[in-house]
């Protein structure tokens, strides 16, 4: 078969289904558009379900939520937009064609800020809830302080920010694939889509957190009583 | 590109190197990236579950013959129907056209290579089949009898059924869907052939487009849905128990939110076969080819706006069955104009009857009924007499077996000698056609009758008043079983002993005809198509854009 | 013309006998919703068949010739296109507005209808009458009168469906739904469960006795002796404790006075407005967190899992029976 003499130029990383890189580069950018679209229906599912049952038991989301600690949300919210700020860095480090290590070092302190969210909320915050016991269906202690409505905001807690961490720890997976191919010399300031195309889903995963942080942590006025 | 004039069948070609002696082995047909390859794993795979939920249905009707169940235990009967549906739906028809056909011949109706995401292509068969694996699990362990539609707090707290395997693997195969339709996105927005602007696309093309878009925004939703059911049933919290807290009909609204327009998943790639075979073999130019475009994109953004008609009897507002009443209507208007821009393309036409071409007409008809049918259930007032019997049954499966299963049958026929570089003996195929259509009618039109007379769905035992109806019906049921199972023989036949086939066996208009051999090398082309024309051109004087 | 013929009573009754196409027609909507039917059969049966007619037609008049034959070319004017557009949207509209009018003015029942009460568990119909009569999988009820069923489920939601009435409604958990008919012929009607509800599923099916209103009220008299629901009502009241704290007339107990509030608005401690009815009653028993008033601390207990829906639903007719101010005995 024969390509035009342009793209049998071959830059590293071409796939043959696509006759130019520059095409190559367009449909790895709209396929991850949407796929996070896919994945935005599928947070939005839970959100909805979410959104009905405050409605309809307010008063328990809202004592459940003041179980919930503001300060680590907090602190996990800035780790995030942090990590989506170096995840940027190391894109644009590849960009600019900067050496390969200063990429790698960005790709690893992102890496290292979203395992820090994984470890501040195991450590402090669900294993806080572990003992206090707030798990439902695993270790619910119920009584007056914990009423079945607040067991519900806390299943919907767990799905939701569970469903997060699995989303990060993937993306965690998915950084030390590129750091990976980084080292191996795979991108260069012509080719760097997988690094951008991981940038998209990164800065997703941070934006989903942002909107779980007030939904989840910051339900009704806390300091009024 | 080919000339202006009609091609016909050229002398086959058969010792080329093609996609299906290119390389041999397990390996290679199991690591490959050929999107051919790949859409005939998935046709292995779904012919497999369709025998199974075929077998289902088959026991179904046969206990049915009796008022007290001929068959076996009410139990029993519950789990074939569960099955049935579960697999038929999201084991099948799902799958069916967009993964074997439109895996098959997307690439080649656009003149590309391959589809934009070749190895993601090759994990969604992985995945699809470690769906139906789970599912398999489900049924061989003990079965499921909530139904296919899980609906809570039956599914969640009474069954004590395998639901969270058969749960799993629905939610795995849709994920195997959620990949097919970002890659067809992505592929017919990027990889059309020079030239191949979007008003010039096969209508096949645009359907499936339409199709991708439901997969990528309603899959995720029933995959929630599931995995909150699934939480449920296994951690006994409440989400849709309304014993601990939960709210069944919510359930039920974010259920139905995939699984209406999951029915148009279902029909729009049929449409799109529909569009491809009667312009074939009537040799014309579609009539109103912008009208059919946007009826397929206006059916998949109304989809998603109509799941409440499920739910008119369940006591929701009588505000919100007005609403998702008018919406229903206006989502069958872009069907009525397909089929009346299908039945007007064959207005001085050419007309042969090869089977694709018995499947197609079949299919406009019973398509039709199936649609009009919809319209007594988008009825406020009748479908509160309709919902919940055999009458829904009946509508479903005119649209979904005489629908879109003859327009698949139709497809796979068509496409056959593309697929395999064989002809498959063309007289057994109409011969199979007329049983289908004839068992298909025998079957379900009773079934009409019987739901408005109220017999109610998935009864075990029924009153013997409905007997006479029921026995017609199971003896349609037979004929049907007949029809598919011709097929099945003279195709796997066709395969080693059929006649090998000319590149353009019917000389079509389209790029997979006139551009590849029959069958297609793994790249598709020997030369890269650039296209000059409208899609169907077959009166060529008149090449003007649409 | 042909539906004005199909819709005659006697037509029915012929075609009845010969081969049934429809349940008898034994409610006051029932011919409506019939004559909606026909038409819309009519117009599935006008399209088939005209679909079908054109495509024979045109598979006979148009079929090939000849082997490489190409045919003419032909124009698809935008005129037929606008005009197999709007003639069935306009089509559609009309059925949307019939059955919808249908639909809004069966929707509510008449204020003079009689309340029966069902309750749905797997796998039978539980019937009690306001004046004390239980039945199971059987309804009597007076003909030429309005009746409203009011349902709950003990377990799953089924359906409720009486194919002669075209009357159908969900049965839930946890609320209750309400359907209403008035039969216009005495005779025994189907009773069925719709919602597929587990194993025996197909099991929960009886029967509706439409009767006279003297055999009716002879039936009520006949059999067992029991107190009415709401008498059941008041007894359970006391014997729950109930009445220590909602002493019926005193604006000082340690719950709200319940005399006189079935049907009003109440303002909750959150500010918000609920109508109450059935179904808050209901929740006020086994959820009294989520029904807080102002003006009351939050002390109730909850009879959660103590009650069967039978028993609630007596507790629920007391109440209603506390019409105004002064208690009236329950009839």
């Amino acid at each position: 078969m024969s390509h035009d003499a342009a793209a049998h130029a071959h830059p590293p990383g071409f796939a043959h289904q696509f006759e130019t890189i520059q095409q190559q580069r367009e449909a790895g950018s709209l396929g991850m558009w949407v796929f996070l679209m896919t994945e935005i229906l599928f947070f939005g599912g839970m959100f909805t379900a979410y959104t009905v049952y405050r409605q309809l038991h307010f008063a328990s989301f809202e004592a459940g939520s003041h179980e919930l600690i503001v300060l680590f949300g907090a602190i996990n919210t800035a780790v995030l937009i942090c990590s989506s700020l170096t995840m940027a860095m190391a894109i644009r480090s590849a960009q600019t064609g900067a050496s390969k290590n200063t990429t790698i070092t960005w790709l690893v302190v992102t890496m290292i800020l979203g395992a820090a969210f994984v470890a501040i909320k195991l450590r402090f915050e669900w294993l806080r809830d572990w003992n206090e016991g707030l798990v439902p269906g695993l270790r619910w202690i119920p009584g007056p302080e914990h009423t079945p409505g607040m067991e519900q905001f806390f299943c919907f807690y767990f799905f939701m920010t569970g469903l997060h961490a699995i989303h990060m720890v993937v993306g965690l997976g998915i950084l030390a694939v590129l750091v990976w191919m980084t080292a191996r010399g795979r991108f260069s300031s012509q080719y760097y889509a997988p690094l951008e195309i991981s940038g998209l889903y990164w800065h997703f995963v941070d934006i989903v957190w942002i909107f779980l942080f007030p939904l989840l942590y910051l339900i009704g006025g806390r300091y009024s009583h | 590109m080919s000339t202006a004039t009609l091609d016909l069948p050229q002398a086959p070609s058969e010792s080329r190197v093609n996609y299906l002696n290119a390389s041999y082995g397990i390996r290679s047909w199991l690591l490959t990236k050929d999107h051919k390859r790949i859409g005939l794993l998935y046709l292995g795979t779904i012919t497999i579950m369709f025998i199974f939920g075929g077998l289902a249905a088959f026991f179904m009707r046969l206990h049915l013959i009796e008022p007290q169940g001929a068959l076996v235990e009410p139990e029993t009967y519950n789990k074939l129907f569960t099955i049935h549906g579960v697999i038929m739906v999201f084991f099948f028809l799902v799958p069916s056209i967009p993964a074997t056909l439109g895996n098959f011949c997307i690439p080649l109706m656009i003149g590309a290579r391959d589809v934009a995401f070749p190895k993601i292509n090759l994990l969604s068969w992985y995945i699809f089949i470690t769906g139906c694996a789970l599912a398999l699990v489900a049924i061989f362990s003990g079965g499921v009898d909530t139904g296919w539609t899980f609906y809570t707090p039956y599914s969640s707290t009474y069954s004590h059924t395998a639901v969270v395997w058969m749960a799993s693997g629905i939610f795995i195969a849709g994920f195997s869907s959620i990949l097919t339709g970002v890659n067809f996105v992505v592929t017919i927005h990027k990889m059309r052939a020079p030239g191949l602007t979007w008003f010039r696309l096969p209508l096949f093309i645009w359907a499936m487009y339409a199709t991708s878009i439901i997969f990528i925004l309603g899959t995720p939703v029933i995959a929630i849905t599931l995995f909150l059911l699934g939480l449920e049933t296994l951690l006994h919290v409440g989400i849709f128990d309304p014993a601990i807290g939960g709210d069944p009909l919510l359930f039920q609204h974010m259920f139905w939110f995939y699984s209406h327009p999951a029915v148009y998943i279902m029909i729009l790639p049929g449409m799109g076969v529909i569009s491809e075979l009667i312009t074939a073999f009537s040799r014309k130019k579609i009539f109103g080819y912008a009208f059919v475009a946007f009826s397929s994109m206006a059916i998949a953004v109304i989809s998603f706006i109509v799941w409440g008609h499920h739910m008119f009897v369940t006591g929701q507002s009588v505000y919100a069955g007005l609403v998702f009443s008018v919406l229903s209507f206006l989502v069958a208007i872009p069907s009525a104009v397909k089929v009346f821009n299908w039945t007007a393309t064959l207005y001085k036409g050419s007309i042969s009857y090869e089977a694709p071409m018995l499947y197609a007409l079949g299919f406009i008809g019973l398509f039709t009924i199936g649609g009009l049918t919809g319209l007594f259930l988008a009825s406020l007032a009748t479908d509160v007499h309709l919902n919940g019997t055999y009458f829904v049954v009946a509508h479903f499966h005119y649209v979904m077996v005489g629908g879109a299963v003859m327009a698949y049958l139709g497809g796979i026929h068509y496409w056959w000698p593309k697929i395999t570089g064989r002809m498959y003996p063309d007289v057994w195929a109409r011969i199979a056609a007329a049983i289908v259509f004839l068992g298909f009618n025998l079957t379900f039109f009773p079934q009409f009758v019987m739901g408005y007379l109220g017999m109610p769905r998935r009864y075990a035992v029924y009153p013997a008043e409905f007997q006479v109806l029921n026995v017609l019906s199971s003896a349609g049921a037979s004929i049907l079983a007949i029809g598919y199972a011709i097929p099945l023989i003279y195709l796997f036949w066709s395969m080693r002993y059929g006649p090998p086939a000319p590149q353009n066996p019917w000389g079509a208009k389209g790029l997979e005809w006139e551009c590849a051999p029959s069958p297609p090398p793994t790249e598709n082309f020997e030369v890269m198509p650039v296209v000059t024309e409208d899609a169907y051109n077959y009166q060529p004087t008149t090449g003007g854009s649409h | 013309m042909l539906m004005t013929f199909v819709a005659q009573p006697g037509a029915q009754q012929l075609a009845a006998a010969i081969f049934p196409l429809q349940p008898p027609a034994a409610s006051t909507i029932a011919g409506g919703v019939d004559q909606l039917y026909y038409f819309l059969t009519g117009v599935t049966v006008f399209f088939s068949v005209l679909i079908f007619s054109i495509i024979f037609y045109f598979m006979i008049k148009y079929r090939r010739r000849s082997p490489g034959e190409v045919p003419p070319e032909t124009h698809a004017p935008l005129a037929l296109e606008l005009a197999w557009t709007l003639i069935p949207s306009a089509i559609c509209v009309v059925m949307f507005f019939w059955a919808s009018y249908l639909y809004v003015r069966n929707a509510r029942p008449p204020a003079a209808s009689t309340e029966i009460f069902v309750i749905g568990k797997q796998w039978m119909w539980h019937v009690q009458h306001p004046e004390g009569p239980r039945e199971i999988n059987e309804l009597h009820v007076p003909v030429n009168q309005p009746i409203q069923i009011t349902m709950t489920s003990q377990d799953v939601i089924h359906d409720f469906y009486i194919p002669a009435f075209r009357v159908k409604k969900d049965v839930l958990p946890g609320r209750y739904t309400e359907i209403w008919f008035e039969a216009t012929e005495t005779g025994t009607f189907h009773i069925y469960c719709a919602q597929y509800c587990g194993t025996n599923h197909s099991e929960m099916i009886g029967w509706v006795y439409v009767m006279s209103p003297s055999d009716y009220a002879a039936w009520l008299a006949g059999g067992e002796q029991n107190e009415s629901m709401s008498q059941s009502g008041e007894h359970l009241f006391s014997l729950l404790g109930c009445s220590s704290c909602h002493a019926g007339t005193a604006q000082t107990g340690t719950g709200p006075s319940l005399a006189g509030i079935y049907g009003q608005s109440e303002k909750f401690a959150d500010g918000s407005s609920h109508l109450v009815d059935d179904t808050l009653i209901r929740q006020a028993i086994v959820d009294p967190d989520s029904v807080q008033l102002p003006n009351y601390r939050n002390v109730m207990p909850t009879f959660k899992g103590q009650l069967t829906e039978e028993q609630m639903l007596q507790l629920i007719a007391y109440v209603k029976s506390l019409g105004t101010e002064e208690r009236k005995n329950g009839q």
